[in-house]
């Protein structure tokens, strides 16, 4: 008892020390800043502080985890993150005082061979520090979320010791993301890159024996992190075209280069291999087809991890690395291409989906792909400033849907115990029918014609299903609010800062490509569209189930992180409003500006090759970030599709479905079309079919036929096994037996005995006998000396 | 003058004595006795050839080898004594542990 405590008091003490001397080292630390100004060094050198509060809290909760408690490990994880948050913000104050100019901050040499100079250097810039902003921002926020919302995920799961489990995981991924968005070389970024990709499998499989079949979660935590694997390979290639090309790995390096050379006809083929390349890296990690069919098996992970790593951030750590890539890409433009039309298909497609699902996440989850397709299309358009501005206010509404929809699962949950335990035996504790529970998270919807068994408290009960709920409105006074707020958000209703990035993403199309905004938005209609029958179904009409009656508001902890959210959802748009018919309002352009000092002096926003160059953009003006100008017809069409589809919406789903065993109206009027959107276009089946069944063909043909019987029992059995007999038994017959046996061995045996028996006898042990050899030699040496001489 | 020869013929028979005496008696005293002959038939060669060269070292070498000889008899007859305490026998037929 007393040791543990002692342990309970030296860990944070510890903790507490390398913190305060952590600044001391790195504020002496040398700066090469390339600005000069030396009032912005000493916060510059806080920087490697941001990585390193996450992995001090995670550390912490690591070892002594299970004896904080869960308030003491709730506010260390959250804390740490907002220390993060804290440096981030000393970071933005830096470089206003550094007059927005770049500084790399040198931590340690990483790898030295030869030309290849990898360093740990943090590369503080205005995009590094946007994404530190959000991440850490969006992520504190949500580490305070998840204390609450942990605290029920353990006990309905049946495993409270995994409290702190979660939070080290979430502190990891915290501080590879950091590493990913702060890492002024690709390696780094690649190091950030696979580490996000490991705690994103971890978190997915939080609950890995939990899931269909006892196995979902962890089918889905491997899905992801296998078809992550493919994006990574791609990454991978990239990195050594990029180091075979250009000799460095280092931001600043390649694209300096790239200023400097003309490209002949191979290293534009080189250049156009390295960004197509990273286009592929990007689609695993930003989900984009064709690699998008792990987000969704995604949302098997805590609801908090579905909000942070599988929306607000790590999911754009694609779009960050082609931005932070847009020198190379402006001088491919097929790739450009690639990458637009990659991002309007996805954002099509995945809009589609989500009209089709029934799982409240799973709408959320084509909802973010959707969403992703849309920032990449604008960065394959040249918008950078866009994709990044939609990156932003995305992480806001985005992580707050998931959230909200979080707390509405966890009042169900709550309901569903409330009710099942008023119908224990007088009002009884613990009630036994908790199996409907042990599905959740993350159990996936069943095919179509989903039909529960008439029982009142069917086993398979799941507190996720949208059909499950309905009449929340009044139940969920705070969640109800921030719900509407995100979905309004997504759906791109002025003022909502959805509206304004969506809209320059729009205006970007409008202006590059007519093919891409078209995609965009028929996806900004149906986005409009599934997140009005999204609130409708959940909100709307009457309680479908006894659970859903039951229902209860998440306590404040949960709801704080959801109220922020929500007025960053409606206030986001400031950071970037455009000029409205000539009017410039207060703070406009603030993010154009901003990304500018970074973007705007590599000769980005030229146009892609197979778009139109737009008469308004001079030669002159092609190197300038352009500032937003709000175009009233591509903001009212987009406004007025997606009031339109609220509309449409609300016909058909504010009444209905009345009971959980209703039909989606939609099936009813387009039923086979509508089984194709639930079925998520039968991709997982396509993929099945074409990649896993060949694959898993072969792999079983090259276990049973190739390994089994060719190798194994043809190969090892006859020919190795064979011939290796016939060898030994000519070496122990014909060598051993016949030549060694008798000649090296035996005959100088019988020799040395047939010897020795002669000698043998004249060793008699008589002095005399020796005494008359002796006599006899001595008469000899004479006689020899005598008559010789 | 009795001639050298006459001297070195009664050595040459006494060593032979000796030597065969050493190799066919048992008693480790007449052993032992024997060898004290062999080494008087050299003496008497060592001072007969003195005496025909006038040298006086080979009188000096029969002094040598009386000394040593007293010293050897000592050392012989001690462990004589002692193989005779254990072994009530002086045999050396019988003193043959050492044998494999």
């Amino acid at each position: 008892m007393n040791h543990r405590r002692l342990l309970f008091l030296l860990g944070p003490g510890l903790a507490a020390v390398g913190l305060l001397a952590f600044p001391a080292v790195s504020w002496a630390a040398p700066l090469t800043s390339e600005g000069g100004e030396a009032s912005g060094a000493g916060l510059f050198g806080l920087v490697p502080l941001i990585v390193l509060f996450p992995v001090v809290g995670l550390l912490i909760n690591l070892f002594w985890g299970k004896q904080l408690g869960e308030v003491r490990v709730g506010i260390l994880a959250s804390g740490a993150a907002g220390l993060s948050f804290l440096i981030a913000v000393l970071q933005l104050v830096a470089l206003q005082g550094n007059d927005y100019h770049a500084v790399t901050v040198p931590l340690a040499d990483w790898i030295v061979i030869g030309d290849l100079v990898v360093p740990w250097a943090f590369q503080v810039d205005t995009l590094s520090v946007t994404m530190m902003l959000v991440v850490t921002g969006v992520g504190a926020l949500i580490h305070v979320y998840a204390i609450g919302y942990e605290h029920d995920d353990v006990r309905h799961n049946g495993d409270p010791e995994r409290f702190a489990r979660f939070f080290v995981y979430l502190n990891l991924f915290l501080a590879a993301m950091l590493i990913l968005v702060t890492g002024n070389n690709y390696l780094m970024m690649f190091v950030g890159w696979e580490g996000v990709g490991l705690c994103s499998y971890l978190l997915i499989g939080f609950w890995f024996e939990k899931g269909a079949g006892g196995v979902g979660n962890a089918r889905a935590g491997r899905k992801a992190f296998v078809v992550n694997r493919v994006g990574d390979w791609a990454m991978l290639m990239a990195l050594f075209l990029i180091f075979w090309m250009f000799r460095s790995l280092t931001f600043d390096e390649v694209f300096g280069t790239v200023e400097r050379i003309r490209l002949d006809a191979t290293g534009q083929a080189m250049i156009t291999a390295i960004t197509l390349l990273l286009l592929a890296g990007a689609t695993g990690k930003s989900a984009q087809i064709p690699l998008h069919v792990w987000l969704p098996d995604a949302m098997a992970g805590p609801t908090p991890v579905s909000a942070f790593i599988h929306a607000a951030t790590m999911v754009t750590a694609g779009i960050y690395m082609i931005t932070r890539s847009n020198p190379l890409f402006a001088l491919a433009p097929v790739s450009q291409n690639a990458v637009a039309l990659v991002g309007g298909a996805t954002a099509l497609l995945a809009a589609t989906i989500a009209v089709g699902q029934f799982d409240i996440k799973r709408v959320l989850a084509y909802s973010t792909i959707s969403q992703l397709g849309f920032m990449v299309a604008a960065v394959g358009l040249g918008g950078y400033v866009a994709g990044m501005f939609h990156l932003v206010t995305h992480a806001f509404f985005k992580a707050l849907l998931f959230l909200s929809a979080g707390s509405v699962i966890q009042a169900i949950e709550r309901g569903h115990m409330a009710h099942e335990a008023g119908h224990a035996h007088g009002g009884g504790h613990a009630d036994p029918h908790r199996s409907g529970h042990e599905q959740a998270p993350g159990h996936p919807p069943s095919a179509i014609g989903h039909a529960p068994p008439a029982a009142s408290h069917p086993p398979s009960f799941d507190p996720q299903d949208m059909r499950n709920m309905g009449g929340l409105w009044s139940r969920l006074p705070v969640t109800k609010w921030v719900y509407v707020a995100g979905a309004l958000a997504l759906a791109g209703i002025a003022p909502f800062a959805g509206f304004w990035s969506k809209d320059e993403i729009l205006l970007d199309a409008f202006k590059h490509s007519p093919a891409v905004y078209g995609m965009l938005t028929v996806a900004a209609f149906f986005t409009a569209f599934y997140m009005g029958r999204q609130v409708l179904m959940v909100f709307w009409g009457r309680p479908r189930t006894d659970a859903t009656r039951h229902a209860s508001e998440s306590p404040w902890v949960m709801t704080i992180p959801l109220i922020v959210l929500a007025a960053l959802s409606l206030f986001g748009g400031w950071f970037n409003l455009p000029a409205i018919a000539g009017y410039t309002p207060p703070g406009a352009h603030a993010m154009t500006e901003w990304l500018g000092h970074t973007l705007g002096g590599r000769g980005e926003e030229a146009a892609p090759a197979g778009a139109a160059a737009p008469a308004e953009e001079g030669p002159g003006e092609a190197a300038e970030i352009k500032e937003g100008e709000l175009n009233f017809l591509v903001a009212g069409v987009s406004t007025g599709l997606a009031l339109l589809a609220f509309f449409m919406a609300y016909l058909l789903y504010s009444k209905r479905p009345e009971t959980r065993e209703d039909d989606d109206p939609l099936y009813e009027m387009f039923g086979p079309l509508f089984g194709l959107l639930q079925n998520k276009w039968y991709i997982d089946e396509l993929y099945d079919f074409l990649i896993l069944r060949p694959y898993h063909w072969l792999a079983r043909f090259s276990a049973e036929v190739i390994d089994g019987q060719l190798w194994h029992d043809w190969f090892h059995d006859q020919v190795v096994a064979g011939l290796f007999n016939l060898f030994t038994r000519l070496l122990a017959d014909g060598v051993d037996k016949g030549f060694v046996d008798p000649v090296i061995s035996d005959f100088p045996a019988d020799l040395s005995q047939g010897i020795a028996g002669v000698f043998r006898r004249m060793q008699t042990g008589y002095v005399r006998s020796y005494a008359l050899a002796v006599f006899v030699g001595v008469v000899g040496v004479l006689g020899y000396f005598l008559i010789a001489k | 003058m009795v001639p050298t020869s006459y001297y070195v013929a009664l050595s040459a028979i006494l060593f032979t004595l000796g030597v065969a005496g050493v190799l066919t008696r048992r008693n480790a005293i007449i052993i032992f006795m024997s060898v004290e002959l062999m080494l008087n038939s050299a003496n008497l060669v060592f001072v007969a050839f003195a005496r025909q060269f006038m040298e006086l070292s080979g009188q000096v070498f029969v002094f040598f080898v009386m000394t040593v000889a007293a010293a050897e008899v000592a050392v012989g007859l001690a462990l004589i004594v002692a193989i005779f305490r254990t072994k009530k026998s002086i045999n050396v037929d019988e003193v043959n542990q050492l044998k494999g």
